[in-house]
């Protein structure tokens, strides 16, 4: 029988590789080394002398050596970076278009190139670089060409922050680089981008990229070299902002280490997201929608859908619908066209993903995996099932970053949404269900940043992507990702400091003093009740002349604990109508407003305010409750349309639990102008009010008694501020912060926060001008009061015949 | 490696269209039947399909698998051996139809399965299919040649004569000599639900195929939604369709991947459920040699090797096969092929 009979009987694959010459020629140009792209030049580092082997991990093959950039090049990057930022930043929105243009055809034009080089460098299948990595490449600047040219008509406040510093993994270098560099120079920033060491290759061709479209010098740098080159970019004083994909420990270091530096900061970190299977699912589409999910890029994906939720009823039938799946895997050369897993990116990684495989199994899972032919050379790992799997389970809880599925079941939709979100983390999710009803009240339920409903792992330019809790914070992609690279224009900059220092008593208590009215005492406002503090002390509160002017409570560690407790209880307010929560801060207004007269006498009584300058104080406070008001119902998401037939909404969500620690400059004002926003997004609220002013904070809590305020949606803890920022900023429950006291404290909160990767907003110690409309209202406190999530929207069910649609 | 087929061939059944040299092309029994099942509401009422994710897995299994080099010639011999090789015009006359059943006795080259080292194959397409007055003239003209004919039935394309009518076209046409029967389904039965009554029909055609086996039409462009071709799909095996197939070649949208996904993802449910196997019969807009090994590629991948047989799968196509001689040329040669080298169907 001839070789093609035998064939015609069997019909198995036989070997389908992809050519590598071009990208063979290429290494061995550069085998003497690869060196830096520093200011639109190669350079070689100026006093490191150390390099990194890249290997192809299918077979082990040596494929160049990588320069490590120390401090004096970083310093070398950041100088030409900051050189250029002026020019860059200051062209015309169309000319910095053209460049991003311009790089959107070299990717196209060199796509194959790219795929080939990527896979042979990080070891993913040449179908997933071909198909998926290097089309979003180009995708990628496309969109932001357009963001370039529309900057300026569509988002005329905003500016961009200058050099921004870029660290990027292993698992998509070349797509991590383009959601990277893209927005960031759309928005007229300049970059120093470093790739992950074990995959350098491709961003150092897209330097040349750079080159050959003639971008700028020191518009985008790239720097190469491990985590010590990292942490040099980090640290670095000239850069204004830090964006970091990678893992969440040292997500949370980077965190440490920006703390107080005033550099704006994306995080996107690791996660453990749930792929949920109802019933009601499409089962055969949800077994191929899970290998989208986990056996992508061998699993080796932040969002990839690792923990398997599916409901009891139907479990074993999808189980076997997944294990015959996976019977028909093809596991080999990263480089054939008929394959579905590559190779695993490093050997390290490989030993780590079997070292928590054999942990899984210790506590209690089942392992099984296909008997399928695999390469015995190279980095390999069998897509690998852990079923019995327990919460308590360490691959239940802890990111494998390999092909590795936790499997569980429910019973309920409530079961569903519980253990899917019972997780430090919360990147994505993905919910299979033919019930669109069901499909979308899971998914307002997850705490993710992106939500695929009966798909996974789907990714555009125009949808933001990033996570909500440990995975950390910040969108890349759309509007949303966008703002990341952007600054509010300052206005008319103010240089007065947050805090007003506590004078000095100044009346003798002992002298007599106005005859006693009814005594008032101020307490902590926690749960909807006035609570006294848990260590039964007071603080006495003073006026601007120096004068004795009441108590509040001294607020604790565990007054801080009783009123997160609340607020966490009190979850109805996130979820209530947008409507009602525009009718209660009106209300709220109304309230206040017929309380106008005492107000403006407090405030002139304790801050020392003019009558005049106490009325315009209020006015504004009013007014501001307004705009909140106004804003609650109408600071809408956004729909948008990715290639893909899909609708992806993009839900602007409150973050949950916030801590807010309010300035002491304009005591009323300030203090509105922070809750109310917060309150606008549905957020419950754990407020320290101002240290110097505390008792317009307790008058207040009397409007918002009357105000059908639900109870522990607004809870009010007097005190020393930094105590109790630091009580904040530490608590896992706290989802974010915002921080208005010192340099010191804004230091002390964003180092803290670092533990449970919340999200901050401070101002550094500076105060704003609250009466402005730029600086005191706003937008940004809205963004800065929510988190969006991307729920992507497959839709079609009639299979023939053009389509219509959005 | 890929396991071979469990059942090899035994002997040309009495349904072919001749005695002569057992065929190669057939690795499974040809006795097999599916028997069909009593109607069963539950498989049929807890469909769910989703379009947009079957999509999606159409759309990558093109970058998951592949064939190249030997692989693809042998893929593609395979696809010629899966054809119905089918004219359905009104124009059809004897000589037009000798003419196509001399293709189907011969569909390549002598030289160039000679140079492929394929003639041991014998090939030939797996059918030739054609109208009721036409099945007399197939027969004759593929006599010893083992290639079945299959005719077109029961109002074929719309299906809406009399039942009465309906019946005695199928037994007219087996006893003509058609060894496969190919239906279309009442689609007014699908459109309103009505699967009980779609299951009635398809087995009463059954049982006036006799021998004769049973393709089920869907004409899955007229079903409306992708869910009421995978329960339409469903019911027809129930109601004992020895295949089902996509449609008539006369919709508006014909055979596709994504609806071909639905359909053997039922007839893999099918097989869970009765424990039998129905073959399945993409037909129409099928007419590229690529286009025959992303089919190919899907039955394997869904279904299983044991599927990649004529007797479980066929292309209802016409100009398909020309685009495969030219691609066997190129492989054999290096250079890029012209229709008129290749004797016309």
């Amino acid at each position: 029988m001839s070789d093609i009979e035998e064939i015609f009987h069997t019909m198995s694959y036989g070997p389908a590789p992809e050519q590598a010459n071009a990208v063979e020629t290429w290494l061995t140009q550069n085998q003497q080394g690869f060196g830096l792209f520093i200011n639109g030049q190669w350079c070689a580092p100026l006093s490191s002398t150390e390099t990194i082997t890249s290997r192809n991990p299918a077979t082990g093959a040596e494929l160049g050596n990588i320069a490590v950039a120390g401090a004096d090049d970083i310093d070398a990057a950041v100088a030409a970076a900051d050189a250029a930022f002026p020019k860059w930043s200051g062209l015309p929105g169309h000319e910095r278009a053209k460049y991003l243009y311009a790089l959107a055809r070299a990717v196209q034009k060199m796509s194959r190139f790219l795929a080939v080089l990527e896979t042979l460098d990080n070891g993913k299948p040449i179908r997933e670089t071909r198909d998926i990595d290097v089309p979003l490449v180009a995708r990628h600047f496309y969109h932001h060409a357009g963001w370039a040219q529309l900057l300026s008509s569509e988002l005329p406040d905003q500016e961009a922050l200058g050099v921004v510093g870029q660290v990027i993994p292993w698992n998509f270098p070349i797509l991590m680089l383009a959601w990277k560099i893209a927005p960031a120079i759309a928005a007229g920033n300049c970059v120093v981008l470093k790739p992950a060491e074990y995959t350098s290759l491709t961003a150092l061709y897209f330097a040349e990229l750079c080159q050959e479209v003639g971008l700028p010098p020191g518009v985008v740098n790239i720097v190469t070299g491990a985590g010590a080159t990292g942490e040099h970019i980090v640290k670095h004083p000239g850069i204004a902002k830090v964006a970091f994909t990678g893992s969440t420990p040292v997500g949370k270091r980077i965190r440490q280490q920006t703390a107080g530096s005033g550099k704006k900061l994306t995080l996107e970190l690791g996660g453990k997201s749930p792929f949920i299977v109802f019933e009601d699912a499409d089962l055969d589409s949800a077994v191929e929608g899970l290998v989208d999910a986990i056996w992508f890029n061998q699993g080796q994906v932040c969002c990839a859908g690792s923990r398997l939720l599916v409901q009891e009823g139907i479990a074993s039938r999808f189980i076997d619908k997944v294990k015959a799946r996976l019977q028909n895997f093809r596991i080999g050369d990263p480089m054939d066209k008929t394959i579905d897993m590559g190779a695993i990116v490093d050997p390290i990684q490989r030993q780590r993903i079997d070292d928590l495989v054999k942990i899984g199994v210790e506590e209690g899972a089942t392992l099984w995996q296909p008997s399928i032919e695999q390469p015995t050379e190279g980095c390999f790992y069998p897509p690998t099932l852990l079923m019995d799997v327990d919460t308590s389970n360490t691959v239940a809880r802890e990111e494998v970053f390999g092909p590795v599925l936790a499997v569980m079941t429910f019973r309920t939709l409530n079961e569903a949404v519980a253990l899917g979100n019972n997780i430090r983390f919360g990147l994505a999710a993905s919910i299979w269900s033919e019930n669109i009803n069901r499909a979308l009240e899971v998914s307002s339920q997850m705490k993710a940043g992106v939500v695929w409903v009966n798909c996974s792992n789907q990714f555009d330019a125009a949808c933001g992507f990033g996570g909500f809790r440990e995975s950390g914070f910040g969108r890349e992609g759309g509007k949303e990702g966008l703002y990341e690279y952007l600054k509010q224009r300052p206005g008319k900059p103010v240089k007065a400091a947050n805090v007003i220092a506590m004078p000095e008593l100044a009346t003798d208590m002992t002298a007599a003093r106005p005859g006693p009215g009814i005594d008032q005492t101020a307490k902590h406002y926690i749960a909807g009740k006035q609570v006294r503090p848990d260590n039964g002390n007071s603080l006495m509160a003073i006026d601007s002349a120096g004068n004795y002017a009441g108590r509040v409570a001294e607020g604790s560690r565990k007054d801080i604990r009783d009123a997160v407790e609340a607020a966490a209880k009190a979850a109805s307010w996130g979820t209530t109508t947008a409507h009602a929560r525009a009718q209660i801060l009106f209300f709220i207004a109304e309230n206040l407003a017929s309380r106008q007269a005492e107000f403006q006498q407090r405030l002139v009584d304790f801050t020392g305010a003019t009558k005049k300058a106490a009325k315009i104080e209020f006015d504004a406070t009013i007014s501001r409750l307004f705009t909140y008001a106004a804003w609650a119902d109408k600071f809408d998401g956004a729909v948008h349309t990715p290639p893909q037939r899909n609708v992806a909404l993009a839900v602007n969500e409150p973050i949950g639990v916030m801590g807010i620690v309010c300035p002491d400059v304009m005591p009323l004002l300030s203090f509105v102008s922070v809750i109310a926003p917060a309150l606008a997004m549905g957020n419950r609220l754990v407020v320290v009010p101002s240290q110097r002013f505390p008792l317009l904070a307790t008058d207040f809590y009397q409007v918002l008694e009357t105000s059908d305020v639900p109870g522990g949606t607004v809870n009010l803890v007097t005190g020393d501020r930094d105590a109790l920022s630091k009580v904040l900023a530490e608590h896992h429950q706290v989802d974010c912060v915002w921080y208005h006291g010192t340099a010191a404290g804004s230091e002390m909160v964003e180092n803290a926060s670092a533990s449970n990767v919340k999200r901050t907003w401070t101002d550094s110690g500076k105060t704003r001008d609250w009466l402005s409309p730029n600086q005191g209202e706003g937008r940004q406190f809205l963004r800065e009061a929510c988190q969006v999530k991307n729920i992507w929207l497959p839709y079609g069910d009639e299979s023939s015949g053009p389509k219509a649609g959005y | 490696m890929d396991p071979k087929p469990s059942v090899r061939a035994k002997k040309p059944s009495a349904q072919q269209g001749g005695t002569a040299e057992p065929s190669r092309l057939m690795l499974v029994d040809k006795h097999i039947r599916n028997c069909g099942t009593d109607y069963q509401a539950d498989p049929v009422d807890n469909i769910r399909i989703n379009l947009s994710a079957v999509q999606r897995r159409v759309s990558t299994l093109g970058g998951r698998r592949t064939v190249k080099k030997q692989w693809q010639a042998a893929w593609l011999l395979k696809a010629i051996s899966c054809i119905d090789l089918t004219s359905l015009a009104g124009d059809d006359t004897p000589g037009r139809i000798k003419r196509l059943c001399a293709k189907a006795r011969n569909p390549v080259r002598k030289d160039i399965l000679q140079a492929l080292g394929a003639t041991d194959l014998n090939l030939t397409t797996g059918a030739v299919c054609v109208y009721h007055e036409m099945i007399e003239t197939a027969v004759a003209a593929l006599e010893g040649s083992g290639v079945p004919v299959a005719a077109v039935s029961t109002g074929f394309p719309a299906g809406l004569s009399p039942l009465e009518t309906r019946l005695r076209e199928i037994e007219l046409s087996v006893a003509a000599g058609a060894a496969e029967i190919d239906i279309v389904i009442s689609r007014r039965h699908a459109l309103t639900g009505n699967w009980q009554a779609l299951y009635d029909e398809v087995k009463t055609y059954r049982e006036a195929c006799g021998e004769a086996r049973l393709k089920t039409i869907l004409a899955t462009g007229e079903l409306g939604s992708i869910a009421n071709i995978a329960r339409a799909s469903m019911v027809c095996m129930m109601a004992g369709a020895d295949y089902i197939k996509t449609s008539t070649g006369m919709e508006a949208t014909n055979a596709t991947l994504p609806v071909s996904l639905v359909m053997v993802r039922m007839i893999r449910e099918y097989q869970a459920l009765s424990g039998q196997r129905v073959g399945f019969k993409p037909a129409g807009g099928v007419s590229s040699a690529k286009a025959a090994l992303s089919y190919l590629t899907l039955i394997k991948e869904e279904l299983g090797d044991e599927w990649l047989d004529p007797y479980y799968f066929r292309f209802g196509a016409s100009s398909l096969l020309g685009d495969i001689e030219r691609q066997l040329e190129h492989h054999v040669t290096g250079h890029y092929a012209a229709s008129n080298h290749h004797p016309l169907a």
